[in-house]
């Protein structure tokens, strides 16, 4: 990891904490879940955090962000409260989503954050859609659209990027190229592999990042997002990454082997992050033992918010369909 | 009573976009042809040199990335009027209208409206064969968090679209392409519409003949066959296919005892399915006959055009089905 720029030690700090809620709310949301606390499908972003922290802490708040059914990291990145996350994955109505959602489908309007989608690539089309609507009213503000590598195979993503160059709005497409979508590597579903190169199709500038590596990330998205802004253009930024885990708890991980993942943990973005800035004199050991501690007890906060929370009355069953009846 | 004017059921479709777009910045006109084409059925021709570009937008063939970003639009603020052109292609944007425009308000524990509106050309008549002579009306209205209307009048055809704007939640409009030439007088200040109504459209106390769409006008000239015979029925025109106004024909089967459903899509599982269902649910008792359906034959619509007749209820049909229930 080399030091693209300088970055400011409580910056610094803020960053490592991120990425470190994201892994220990997943892990501890992995030990709720074979306690049966949380139900339904649960993706896990462990080993991939460098991309949603990178991407996400370069933008504003008026700025709108998508997100794909593994999201998380990308809600707690944005500022929703872990507490109201976890309530939502264990279904309790103080959710940030109600309850309604599920760890699929985290909302929350005030932060900007549109979902939580798990209709594969179905989110891409909206993502170009809300870029128009700040064009047309001249809001300023862009649109922040994550996506697997899987999701860059259906016909939505090639319509989306058409549409999104062909009317000129500002959204920045992020494909999280894990390498795998379910069990199919990525050599199985693309007949060409450098997807960045998918941009050119449409006339969209592209990059591509090592995905791993936080600064870089950073580096790049920072790039990228200046260019949407500025340009009201749209981009396409590969984060070539690796999930750690399966890709859901019902995955027995049959498509890889247990010894590539191994490879791909040496690559761990936390570990890397925080050596790199111990090694620069950015943290030290007494103020990541804090921040462990801190992190501990936010944690526990959320669990203890979900497990506090109450149940939806079944004859609300009804609400939400339409606006009419939504009243709370 | 004011004056009447005599217009076809396109010109009251055009004079409603019309009038929307000069009302409200927001609102924008999206579909592929709309623009320099002036419409795939001329409905909005002219309107691109009269607002530009940006507010009558040509979009490429790609329903369900420009149907996406329709919704996407509405989410951000704008209000699009998105026209796919036939229903035929409605199946393109499916995923989006069901799993995003129809979701996201329940997924966001009411967070996130969608205020888009979706208009369709739909119907049988052209000898245009199996793929393109569609009528999927119950397709769509089948599916909660959608408003479903039919515009079967000229009124409707006017007004409809203004009151689906104002709505919060996305509506679905379907017009009818084999009406577009027929003229009919509406008042010269014909101005919004209701849309959540069904409607009266002759009184009588024999039948009810419960319909939508085209086959208003089938069940009206069969109403006037009728009556040179001595028999008063009452036709109701359905108009908002969901959620359904089961008190309007409910309350004309209590005063009728008796129904005729009809309407040209597939006789099994259809709207008159519904209807059916919720008469014998609720109006059982006051029955005098057994509930007739008369629906479309259910076979891909032929392009010879006998056959294409054949295959939807034409007014003979519903001549001979009254008089079969009332003199049996
Ligand atoms: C349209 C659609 N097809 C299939 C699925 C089932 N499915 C869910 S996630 C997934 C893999 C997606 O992979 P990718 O886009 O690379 O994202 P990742 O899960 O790796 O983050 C599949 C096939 C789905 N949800 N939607």
């Amino acid at each position: 990891m080399e030091n693209q720029k300088n970055i400011e030690p409580q910056k610094a700090a803020d960053l490592l904490y991120q990425m470190l809620l994201m892994r220990k709310f997943e892990e501890k949301s992995a030990e709720l879940y074979t306690k049966e606390k949380i139900r339904g499908f649960l993706h896990l972003y462990i080993g991939e955090e460098a991309v949603a922290t990178g991407v996400i802490q370069t933008l504003k708040p008026e700025d709108y962000i998508l997100g794909t059914y593994r999201e998380h990291a990308h809600a707690l990145a944005r500022g929703v409260d872990a507490g109201a996350i976890m309530a939502e994955m264990y279904g309790k109505q103080e959710g940030c989503s109600r309850g309604r959602g599920g760890s699929m489908h985290l909302f929350d309007k005030e932060k900007n954050f549109f979902g939580g989608n798990a209709i594969v690539s179905g989110h891409l089309p909206m993502a170009t859609g809300m870029a128009l609507a700040s064009k047309k009213l001249k809001k300023g503000n862009i649109t922040v659209c994550f996506f697997g590598e899987g999701a860059a195979a259906e016909g939505e993503f090639h319509e989306a990027l058409n549409l999104a160059s062909l009317w000129k709005v500002p959204v920045l497409f992020v494909c999280e190229n894990n390498l795998y979508a379910m069990g199919t590597a990525l050599r199985y579903s693309h007949s060409m592999q450098e997807l960045e190169k998918k941009g050119q199709a449409y006339g969209i500038e592209s990059a591509a990042v090592d995905g791993m590596d936080l600064l870089r990330v950073m580096e790049a998205a920072t790039k990228a997002v200046d260019l949407v802004r500025s340009t009201g253009n749209p981009y396409l930024l590969v984060c070539n990454t690796y999930r750690f885990r399966a890709h859901s708890m019902f995955d027995a991980e049959l498509y890889r082997d247990k010894a590539e993942v191994e490879e791909w943990k040496k690559r761990d973005p936390i570990p890397q992050f925080r050596e790199y800035l111990l090694k620069e004199n950015l943290i030290n050991e007494e103020q990541i033992g804090e921040m462990e501690e801190r992190l501990k007890q936010e944690i526990q906060k959320a669990v203890d918010f979900a497990e506090a929370g109450t149940w939806e009355p079944e004859e609300d069953l009804g609400k939400f369909v339409y606006t009419q009846n939504s009243a709370s | 009573m004011s004056e009447m004017i005599k217009i076809t059921y396109r010109e009251a479709l055009k004079a409603g976009i019309r009038e929307a777009l000069t009302n409200d910045e927001r609102v924008f006109l999206m579909g592929e042809d709309v623009g320099r084409y002036g419409g795939a059925f001329a409905v909005s021709k002219g309107l691109l040199q009269e607002f530009g570009e940006d507010r009558v937008m040509d979009v490429p063939l790609s329903e369900s990335g420009f149907v996406g970003a329709g919704i996407g639009a509405s989410l951000a603020g704008m209000k699009p009027i998105v026209e796919v052109m036939t229903v035929n292609f409605g199946l393109l944007p499916m995923d989006q209208i069901v799993n995003n425009a129809a979701t996201m308000l329940h997924m966001s524990g009411g967070q996130i409206n969608v205020p888009v509106v979706i208009r369709m050309s739909c119907g049988i008549g052209k000898q245009l064969a199996a793929q393109h002579s569609h009528s999927w009306e119950p397709l769509f209205a089948h599916i909660p968090g959608l408003v479903v209307l039919s515009v079967g009048t000229h009124e409707d055809a006017r007004g409809m679209l203004h009151t689906a704007l104002e709505h919060p939640d996305p509506v679905i409009i379907f017009e009818y392409t084999s009406m577009l030439n027929r003229e009919a007088e509406i008042p010269a200040d014909a101005g919004p519409m209701d849309i959540s109504l069904a409607k009266v459209r002759r009184e009588g106390k024999d039948i009810s003949i419960i319909t939508y769409g085209i086959g208003v006008h089938k069940s009206m000239e069969a109403a006037e066959k009728l009556a040179e015979q001595g028999i008063d029925a009452e036709v109701i025109d359905l108009r908002v296919l969901r959620p359904l106004d089961e008190k309007c024909f409910l309350e004309s089967v209590v005063k009728t005892h008796r129904a005729l459903l009809v309407e040209e899509a597939w006789g099994s599982i259809n709207v008159s399915s519904e209807v059916s269902a919720r008469i014998m649910e609720k109006a059982f008792f006051d029955l005098d006959a057994p509930v007739k359906r008369l629906g479309g034959v259910e076979v891909p619509i032929p392009y010879p055009l006998h056959l294409e007749n054949a295959s939807v209820p034409q007014v003979d049909d519903i001549v001979n089905a009254v008089i079969k229930i009332l003199r049996p």
